[in-house]
Order: structure tokens, then C-alpha cells, then sequence
């Protein structure tokens, strides 16, 4: 006699803990075949509101945390990645990837992470500078990390987009509120296990599973998010740009040509870090 | 000044407990004129500056740029309209795909050199158009507005040749054309800050000066064409919002750089949705000097006076909130208002001039609006009772005490000598009020104590943090904001990465 499969129930990853969708909705998600999957949470405006918060929260401890510290949980999170490898994999191949194709994309997810990780104790020494001012004093630029950084995902890649996105925003000390694929939310589902397992604190990364079209214009105005990072067409970066004025957001958008760009070395990199940083430069007179 | 109380005589005997009597000055002790009297060579008109040379405007419309020192006017100024803007950014493009971008950085370095040099030549003739045309201190315009500019050409005139360390493990390559909008608090040195990096990086340029100050980037163009820059390279559109507008909504420009109000950048960021021009804004600031009971009072209060009277608080990084140490507050504020009280105000074209014009009728009335706000709302005001030119836009150093977070004098940018002094009890009450507003321009600590500059400077949002010292500027220093001060930094190897894209 078969054993009939235990189901689960998706549930995204804000705050450090698995939610529902305040407004109790959710959406059917099918597999490649079309047969159905699962359930998922549709978030709503106030689910992103309230993400936004817990990232808020959980910003300056995670910003505190030494370099080296935060290096290592990015390492952590890519350890997680490969150990689920199989599982990852065998769910982007039923949700329409080849076998070959999803391999590659969660080994270069985790590969991602580690590369990041690496970053976390060095972007600073590349990317800031002691200035030679003339004039008796001490002048140096350093980095700081935004705040809360609004990320919303590529359809396809889903989960190396999201990671991709994610990993150079947080590994300088901002915290996420990411919104996943709206084809493949499960993606995002399994990133959010393997993100309450890898030492990250809670808050630092939230997942919103949803639909685009209706979170995209608070995305844009939220005023507690400094910047966004968007993998999106025209008329979404149009409407993402015209709502960030209202608080003179900053907007990036990382957009790799193709799904397979998304692979390549060169979508990796410190200016992909730095664009979520802020330049600040102190100065102090030199004498007695 | 050098301070002489480091030398203690022998034979003098030490005051102990009896703060030094303060000096009377009165009226018996005023200076005697200084009026600096070097030609400005001005024009009596000044024609926009397109494809290398000085051109009338299409709609043969001009405007008067007047000297808010005494309301005569200076010269006037070609307003450009819609179709001036389009023949300059025909001629930068032209300039950029047949000259410019095919020049070695190492020639684009030289003529940045030579624009450097030709401007020290002519230093003081510029420093007087300056002062003249905008109101400044000629102190100011002297010693730090045109030397400064000059450094700023220098500066970014070796970066041209060495693209390939701006960005490690990448190229910087330009970006095609750039519009620029500069403020009219610093005219000549914003359009250093703007032209300098952009030309390094091998752009092009359409810039506009703001309408109350455009004699010294019209005047620039006269160093241009000395240095022999390719024509093109370079245009100058004079005119205000409209002209401002047609600049930044023009489909030619990969890049616009905005130096201004954050209405202003607002709109401007609005404006470039979703055309992926590059963007970057250097926007309004409401800057906190916080000034610890452990500070060198006499230092620090040097510094508050600096921070806010520093070009009539004409300063987006103006010290604007003074944030005193309750144990101290008493202290600071009489030797501030003790302070205040000699500073000279007046004739800006006289070198003991402390605090000079206010940059236009229209800028006088925002300020005073502002202060009757103050008044208003229950803040206390202290004014020193010096006399102001009949003519002329004029406003007296002013201080208000008692001023509460909720007070519009210590949320809005007032852009004027106005400054708002509030109270703390705690470091973590200092940092929670300095960082209470929407900008994150600037903000100034006066500490004795090491690790707490190191905690202050790490957590104030804020761009740039003066440790004990304020308003000081470095090409080599890069200069932005946080939050809605803006995005995108000027100076430095920073700023070199805004002018270009990474390949």
C-alpha cells in the first residue's frame, strides 16, 4: 500500500518567523505539468508594511556585527544552499527547469553566497580611502550600509536571482524585505528554511511571496526603505523611480541581458555591493 | 589668529576662579574701510556660451544679474531658451563622439590642468566678479571659492590619464553627455565640482549656472577658450527654472548632477523616471554641531560660528542645529552671543567683512519668513545691534535658544545666518536628535573624547562629519548626503565614479 505524502504548507520568512498573509489570502501554484502544488501566501500591502518594520528592527544589530562575523553567516547560509542541493534542485525541476539547468543555478547560488561572504571583511578596504586633503587634518571615507533595502526578484532566475540580489545588499548591513518570484514563489519558500537555519538573524532577511502588481507602488513610496534593488520590465522600474522621489530614494536596478547571464562571473560584484552603501567621510584636525 | 595663551608670562599672574573681563568694543572701536578694489572685468552683457563661443540667445531675451551689496546692477545675462539648449547639447554631442572621447586621457588631462592654471592667474579678478555677483565676503571669495575651484580643476586634471584605478577590477569609460544645474551659493566653485570630474572622465558637458549668480562661469568661459578646449566640450545655458527644465527633461544627456533644493531634486528625480539616465543630487541639509561640556568651548564655539555664518548660512552643510551639552549650554551660548557681537556685517567687497549680502531679495524675505516663524513659535532670539548698509540685502547674525524639535527653524533648511540651538542630556539623546530629520547632509562633534568622536561619526547620518572643526572642503574629500540630502558623492575617487560607467 502506498504511503500517502505529507504536503506542506508554504509559508514565507519575515520577522525570523513563518507567516501567513495578514489578509488570510493565497494563491494555487502548479507544477510543470499544471498539476497543482501548493498554496501560497498572497501578501498584501500591510504584510510588506510590516516586513519593512521587522527588517527596521532587526537593521543596527546586524549593521554592529563585525565584518568577519558577518562573513561568516553568509558562508553559513551558502553551507545551507549546498546541503539542500537535491531538494532545490529537484524543485526547479518540477517547476519546469531541466535537470542540468537547475544544478547549475543552485550550485551557483551557493557559490554566490560564498563568494559575498568573502566580501564582508574587504569591500571596505576597495572601496573606501584615507583622502590627502591640503590641510592639517585627518580625512577618511568609509562605508555604511543604507538601512532597509527593498529587493524584488527576477521571475526567472527565481532562486539565484533572489539570492543574487539579496546576498550584496546584506553582507554590508542592511536588511531586506525581498518579494519573490510571482512564478516560482516556492523558490523563496525553501531560501526562507535555509535562512532560519544559517545563523542570520531574524529580521535581517524577509521574503514576501505576492503578486508584483500590487506591492510594486508601496515598494516605490515606503519611506523606511532607502533603496531597492529590482530585477524588473519598464513600466515597473518607470513606476518604482517616480515613487522613490518622494523620499529621494536610492534605485538600482541589476538586470543581467538574459536568464543564463545570471550565472556569469561578472553578475557578481563589489559595485553590486556598493550600491547599497553610503559614503561618509569624517574629518579631524592633526596637531597637539 | 595665533593664540597667545599658551605663553604664559612669568610676571603675569595667573587669573584663578575670574572668567578674563570681556572687551568693550562699543562703537569706539570699529575698523576702517577695507574695500578691496582689484577690476573685475566684467561685460556689460554676457552671451551663452555654445560650441566654444559667446552666443546671443534665440529669443534675443536678456536678464539682469544685479549686486545684491547695494541692488545696482551688474551686467545681463542671455536667457536661454528651448532651442538654446538644443544647439548646446548638439554641440556636446558632436564634441563628445568626434574630439573628446577619442582624446588620450592624458590630453584631456592637460587642458584640465590648464584651466586650473589660467584660473589661479586670474584669481583675484574672479574673486571680486564672485563677491560682486553673489554677495559673498570677498575674504571668502579670495581665499577659499576661487583657490578652491582652481584645486578642483587640478585635482581632477590627473585622474584623466588614470580611469583605470578609479574602479578596481573595472574600466571606467563616460558616459556621453551631461547636464548640469549648480546653486548660486558657491557659483564658481559648484561648477568645479561639476565641470572638473566630468571632463576628467571623458564627457561632455551642458551646464547651467543659477540666474542670481552666472558672471563667473560666463567669465570661465572666457578661461575656456584661453585654455583652447575643443569647442562643444563645454556649454554654458544661463537662465532660471525654465531654462532649468528644459536642460534636465532634454532626451540628449546620459546624465544629469543636480546641485540644490531637495523640491527641487525631487522633482527632478520624478522627472527622469524611467528614462535610465544616471542621476545624481546634491540636495538641502539641517546639519546638527553637537558640542559636548568636555569640548574646547573657545574652539568649538569658532567652529558653531563658522559652521553657521560661513557665507551668510548660504551652505547646504550649514551647522544649522546646535546640539549643546546641557552642563555647558549657558557657557556656549554667551560666548556665542559675546561672539556674534564683533562680527563685522556689511559692504561684501570689504576685507574685514565677516558676514556679507544675502544672495537676493527673494532669498532676504525666505529667511525673515522663517525667523518670524521662530518668533512665533516661542523660540528666544538674540541679534547683535550692528548696523546694516541702506541699501543692499542684509540680514544681523542670529541666534535662537530654546528651540524645540517641532520647531520649523530646527526642521527646514533656512539658508541664511539663522541658527536654532537646542539642549541634550546624553549621547544617545544627541544622536537621536541629529539624526531626527529627513536630510543627512553633514554634522559637526566638538569632543575631547577619542572613541566618542569614533561612535558619534559612525552613527550620525550623515555624509560628512566635521570632528572638531566644521565646514572645511577637499577636492580629495568626497562631499554628499544621506537620506534626503540627496545621492552620489562629489570629490574624491568616489566622485569620479559617478562620471562614468564601469566596463
Amino acid at each position: 500500500m502506498s504511503r500517502l505524502p505529507i504536503t506542506k504548507t508554504p509559508k514565507p520568512y519575515v520577522g525570523g518567523a513563518f507567516i501567513r498573509s495578514e489578509s488570510g489570502r493565497t494563491f494555487p501554484v502548479r507544477d510543470a505539468s499544471g498539476a497543482f502544488y501548493a498554496n501560497v501566501p498572497q501578501c498584501t500591502r500591510k504584510d510588506l508594511r510590516n516586513a519593512v518594520e521587522a527588517a527596521a528592527k532587526a537593521g543596527p544589530g546586524w549593521a554592529r556585527r563585525t565584518a568577519y562575523n558577518r562573513g561568516q553567516i553568509l558562508y553559513r547560509l551558502g553551507e545551507m544552499v549546498e546541503a539542500r542541493r537535491d531538494e532545490l534542485v529537484g524543485m526547479l525541476v518540477r517547476f519546469g527547469e531541466s535537470r542540468t539547468a537547475a544544478a547549475r543555478e543552485v550550485e551557483t547560488a551557493a557559490d554566490r553566497l560564498v563568494y559575498y561572504a568573502g566580501w564582508a571583511d574587504k569591500y571596505e578596504q576597495v572601496l573606501g580611502n584615507v583622502n590627502p586633503v591640503a590641510s592639517p587634518h585627518f580625512n577618511f571615507t568609509v562605508t555604511e550600509p543604507m538601512g532597509v533595502v527593498g529587493v524584488i526578484a527576477p521571475d526567472v532566475p527565481a532562486l539565484l536571482g533572489l539570492i543574487s540580489l539579496v546576498a550584496p545588499v546584506i553582507v554590508s548591513g542592511n536588511t531586506v524585505v525581498a518579494l519573490a518570484s510571482e512564478r516560482l514563489p516556492y523558490a523563496a519558500i525553501l531560501l526562507g528554511e535555509m535562512l532560519a537555519t544559517s545563523d542570520l538573524p531574524g529580521g535581517v532577511v524577509n521574503l514576501l511571496t505576492g503578486f508584483r502588481a500590487e506591492l510594486v507602488p508601496t515598494f516605490a513610496t515606503h519611506a523606511h526603505l532607502r533603496g531597492l534593488s529590482a530585477a524588473v520590465g519598464a513600466a515597473e522600474r518607470k513606476a518604482l523611480q517616480l515613487g522613490a522621489a518622494e523620499s529621494v530614494k536610492r534605485v538600482h536596478f541589476a538586470a543581467p541581458e538574459s536568464p543564463a547571464a545570471w550565472l556569469a562571473d561578472d553578475a557578481q560584484s563589489a559595485y553590486a555591493i556598493r550600491e547599497f552603501l553610503e559614503f561618509k567621510t569624517t574629518w579631524h584636525p592633526v596637531g597637539a | 589668529m595665533p593664540s597667545t595663551a599658551a605663553k604664559k608670562s612669568p610676571r603675569v599672574p595667573v587669573r584663578s576662579g575670574r572668567p578674563a573681563p570681556e572687551l568693550v568694543f562699543g562703537d569706539l572701536w570699529t575698523f576702517d574701510p577695507a574695500p578691496e578694489t582689484a577690476d573685475p572685468k566684467l561685460k556689460p552683457r554676457y552671451d551663452l556660451f555654445i560650441d566654444g563661443a559667446f552666443v546671443a540667445p534665440k529669443s534675443g531675451r536678456y536678464f539682469d544679474s544685479i549686486n545684491p551689496g547695494n541692488e545696482q546692477k551688474l551686467a545681463e545675462i542671455a536667457l536661454a531658451g528651448r532651442e538654446d539648449v538644443d544647439a548646446a547639447f548638439a554641440a556636446a554631442q558632436r564634441a563628445f563622439d568626434s574630439t573628446w572621447r577619442r582624446l588620450p586621457g592624458r590630453e584631456r588631462g592637460k587642458y584640465l590642468f590648464r584651466i586650473a592654471r589660467l584660473l589661479q592667474d586670474r584669481a583675484r579678478e574672479f574673486a571680486v566678479a564672485e563677491t560682486l555677483d553673489g554677495g559673498k565676503p570677498i575674504k571668502e571669495a579670495r581665499d577659499f571659492d576661487v583657490p578652491m575651484a582652481a584645486a578642483h580643476f587640478f585635482y581632477h586634471a590627473g585622474w584623466a590619464d588614470k580611469l583605470e584605478y578609479v574602479a578596481p577590477g573595472r574600466r571606467l569609460e563616460p558616459l556621453g553627455v551631461v547636464g548640469q544645474v549648480i546653486p548660486w551659493n558657491f557659483p564658481l566653485l559648484m561648477l568645479a565640482w561639476k565641470l572638473a570630474p566630468a571632463l576628467a572622465a571623458g564627457n561632455t558637458v551642458v551646464l547651467k549656472p543659477a540666474e542670481t549668480t552666472s558672471i563667473t562661469c560666463l567669465k570661465l568661459a572666457e578661461i575656456l577658450q584661453d585654455a583652447e578646449l575643443p569647442p562643444g566640450v563645454v556649454n554654458f545655458v544661463a537662465g532660471a527654472g525654465e531654462t532649468g527644465a528644459a536642460l534636465v527633461g532634454h532626451p540628449t544627456p546620459a546624465k544629469i548632477a543636480f546641485t540644490g533644493s531637495t523640491e527641487v531634486g525631487k522633482h527632478i528625480q520624478r522627472s527622469l523616471a524611467g528614462t535610465g539616465k544616471k542621476l545624481t543630487l546634491e540636495l538641502g541639509g539641517k546639519a546638527a554641531n553637537i558640542v559636548f561640556d568636555d569640548a574646547p568651548l573657545d574652539q568649538a564655539v569658532e567652529g558653531i560660528v563658522n559652521g553657521i555664518f560661513f557665507n551668510q548660512g548660504h551652505v547646504c552643510c550649514a551647522g544649522s542645529r546646535l546640539l549643546v551639552h546641557e552642563p555647558v549650554a549657558d557657557a556656549v551660548l554667551a560666548k556665542l552671543k559675546q561672539r556674534i557681537r564683533v562680527l563685522s556685517v556689511g559692504d561684501p567687497m570689504d576685507k574685514n567683512t565677516d558676514i556679507g549680502a544675502i544672495n537676493s531679495a527673494a532669498q532676504l524675505h525666505r529667511i525673515g519668513e522663517l525667523v518670524a516663524s521662530g518668533r512665533k513659535e516661542g523660540a528666544e532670539m538674540y541679534q547683535p545691534p550692528c548696523r546694516l548698509p541702506a541699501k543692499g540685502f542684509y540680514f544681523r547674525p542670529t541666534v535662537f535658544s530654546g528651540v524645540s524639535m517641532s520647531h520649523r527653524i530646527a526642521r527646514e533648511e533656512i539658508f541664511g545666518p539663522v541658527l536654532s540651538v537646542l539642549t541634550f542630556r546624553t549621547v544617545e539623546e544627541a544622536v537621536e536628535k541629529a539624526n531626527n530629520t529627513a536630510y543627512g547632509l553633514s554634522a559637526g562633534v566638538w569632543t575631547d573624547k577619542g572613541s566618542r568622536i569614533l561612535k558619534l561619526s559612525t552613527e550620525l547620518k550623515a555624509g560628512v562629519v566635521w570632528a572638531n572643526t566644521y565646514n572645511k572642503f577637499d577636492p580629495t574629500s568626497p562631499f554628499g548626503g544621506y537620506k534626503e540630502s540627496g545621492f552620489g558623492r562629489e570629490g574624491g575617487r568616489q566622485g569620479m565614479l559617478e562620471y562614468g560607467q564601469l566596463a
